[in-house]
């Protein structure tokens, strides 16, 4: 699983890093930055909130 | 050899009347119009303005080449004659993704300004109903519109503005919003009643923002933390000394970032609590949800206003059925392709929020009012990203949902929690107005309220202790 980001979609509310800020972050041209594409197991609940909760459903997981 | 030998044209829908086609239909009976084209053209069709074709799309694939042209495609700028007498020349009224993601930014629309605005709103609510008597009735459209008034300027503002603001502001407001006739895309000053009165209401606005202004210039400078837009605005000054931003602009820009999140969210507000009350089960959900959250007098906090599935359900169902923007436009700047047709350079291109979110074929029994389409497994809004287009989609998704959600859910866990509604009118009385593009309830749009025998706020089981009980 990993973290996709559509990026026509995301308009840098910021949902994701109050979430998950270890995994992603929103930059200076308020433009998500994913941090870890493939994260950490203990990490997975704050990113599966980050994915539920963006507002533009810019992220999802995909299977490689 | 020619390119344009293989081009595909969309057909045209019936009813053009000869003179300025199908503008006075569409002044009319828009969502109609736009339905015809859907059943007459399939995805792609005609219909006309004046010397305008717009090609009407509808169904996931045509909205989704809709929504996520750049720019340079389809462009937004040029599409809404009808907002640059409201906002005034020179305020844009859209900029591109890029400036889009800046203004989200400064305008306290991030996620982290979230938490405060909650309360603020929660606020709002409790000083307009502290007014109310124990029973009595309101009119839909004057109170959520008075109502988002304030939430707005105080959100998007500051509180210090909001503060300033009375009755007058709102009522002025609203006759800008019902300047926005159609006839605009031939004439946006033609010499009709609702242009007039929303000139006169533009320059009423400016005088109010200009008396705040120069109040504001003899007091001294307040504090760091009580400091809102007008006061930033105001401290900005040309190299000579002299202010950057005189009354008139400062109006202009405040109307436009009010404007997207006024009229939007009032009537949503008044068609969830209309159709909550015309079917009684789902408000014994939401009114459950709410009794079950609230209990022991918890706050109206960001957390508590995630975590409400129902009522979130029944504001998206009113937005599915009611979406407060009913047509989305642009103007294509190059030939496109849609489904094997062509669209030229220079027709106007449109998608219709009224139309896509009724499609059978992705919302099973379309008219029904259902808000457990949205709870898992189905959670029919992120199944159809391309046809839910209360919001839009894409790049120019709104990008003030999160905090029209976020708002909708805290008035109405106020409202609720201590006041019981009913209808005042029979229940297919409730009807919107289109005949202006800005679409708002008709009236009379009436409800009564009662306060609930034993109050479940906080407030309220508070004051009931004290009673001594």
């Amino acid at each position: 699983m990993r973290i996709a980001v559509d990026p026509d979609l995301c308009q840098g509310h910021g949902v994701c890093e109050s979430e998950a800020p270890d995994v992603f972050a929103v930059g200076k041209d308020h433009m998500v930055v994913v941090l870890h594409p493939d994260p950490p197991a203990s990490q997975r609940p704050a990113v599966e909130a980050a994915v539920r909760f963006c507002p533009t459903h810019a992220l999802s997981f995909v299977d490689d | 050899m020619t390119i344009d030998t293989g081009r595909r044209l969309p057909a045209r829908v019936s009813g053009d009347d000869g003179g300025t086609g199908h503008l006075e239909e569409l002044r009319v009976d828009p969502i109609g119009l736009m339905q015809r084209v859907r059943d007459e053209c399939g995805d792609v069709g005609i219909f006309r303005l004046a010397d305008k074709d717009v090609v009407l799309l509808s169904g996931a694939e045509a909205n989704e080449l809709f929504f996520r042209s750049p720019e340079e495609q389809l462009d937004q700028a040029e599409a809404y004659p009808f907002m640059t007498p409201v906002f005034g020349e020179g305020v844009v009224f859209d900029a591109p993704p890029e400036r889009r993601r800046e203004m989200l930014h400064n305008q306290a629309l991030r996620d982290k300004f979230m938490r405060g605005h909650a309360a603020t709103i929660a606020a709002e609510v409790e000083a307009m109903v502290a007014d109310w008597d124990d029973e009595g009735e309101i009119d839909l459209l004057d109170w959520f519109a008075e109502l988002t008034i304030y939430t707005s300027s105080a959100c998007l503002i500051g509180k210090r503005f909001r503060d300033e603001l009375d009755q007058r502001f709102g009522q002025l407001y609203h006759d800008l919003e019902k300047g926005t006739d159609a006839i605009a895309y031939v004439d946006p000053y033609a010499d009709i009643e609702s242009f007039h009165k929303r000139d006169a209401a533009r320059v009423g606005l400016v005088e109010l923002v200009q008396a705040i202004m120069e109040r504001r210039a003899l007091e001294p400078a307040p504090a760091d933390d009580d400091r809102d837009l007008l006061d930033v605005l105001m401290s900005i000054k040309n190299p000579d000394g002299t202010d950057r931003f005189v009354a008139d602009e400062v109006t202009g820009m405040f109307i436009s970032m009010m404007f997207a999140g006024h009229h939007t969210t009032s009537g949503t507000a008044a068609w969830t609590l209309i159709e909550l009350l015309r079917n009684e089960g789902e408000m014994a959900i939401v009114d459950a949800e709410l009794a079950e959250l609230y209990a022991g007098g918890a706050e109206v906090s960001y957390q508590a206003l995630r975590e409400m599935p129902r009522v979130e359900s029944a504001i998206k169902e009113a937005l599915r059925l009611h979406p407060p923007l009913i047509l989305l436009l642009r103007v294509a700047k190059e030939d496109l392709e849609c489904e094997g047709y062509t669209i030229e350079a220079g027709q106007m291109v449109g998608a219709s929020p009224s139309v896509s979110n009724r499609i059978a074929s992705d919302f099973p029994d379309p008219d029904a009012f259902r808000p457990a389409r949205y709870l898992e497994p189905l959670e029919e809004d992120r199944t159809n990203p391309w046809t839910w287009i209360p919001f839009g989609a894409g790049r120019h998704r709104c990008v003030g949902q999160a905090f029209a959600m976020m708002q909708l859910k805290a008035i109405f866990s106020v409202l609720l929690l201590d006041w019981e509604f009913e209808l005042a009118q029979p229940a297919d009385t409730y009807q919107n107005d289109h005949s202006k593009m800005v679409v708002q309830l008709a009236q009379p749009c009436t409800v009564r309220y009662r306060r609930r025998a034993v109050a479940r706020s906080a407030q309220g089981s508070g004051t009931s202790a004290a009673d001594g009980d």
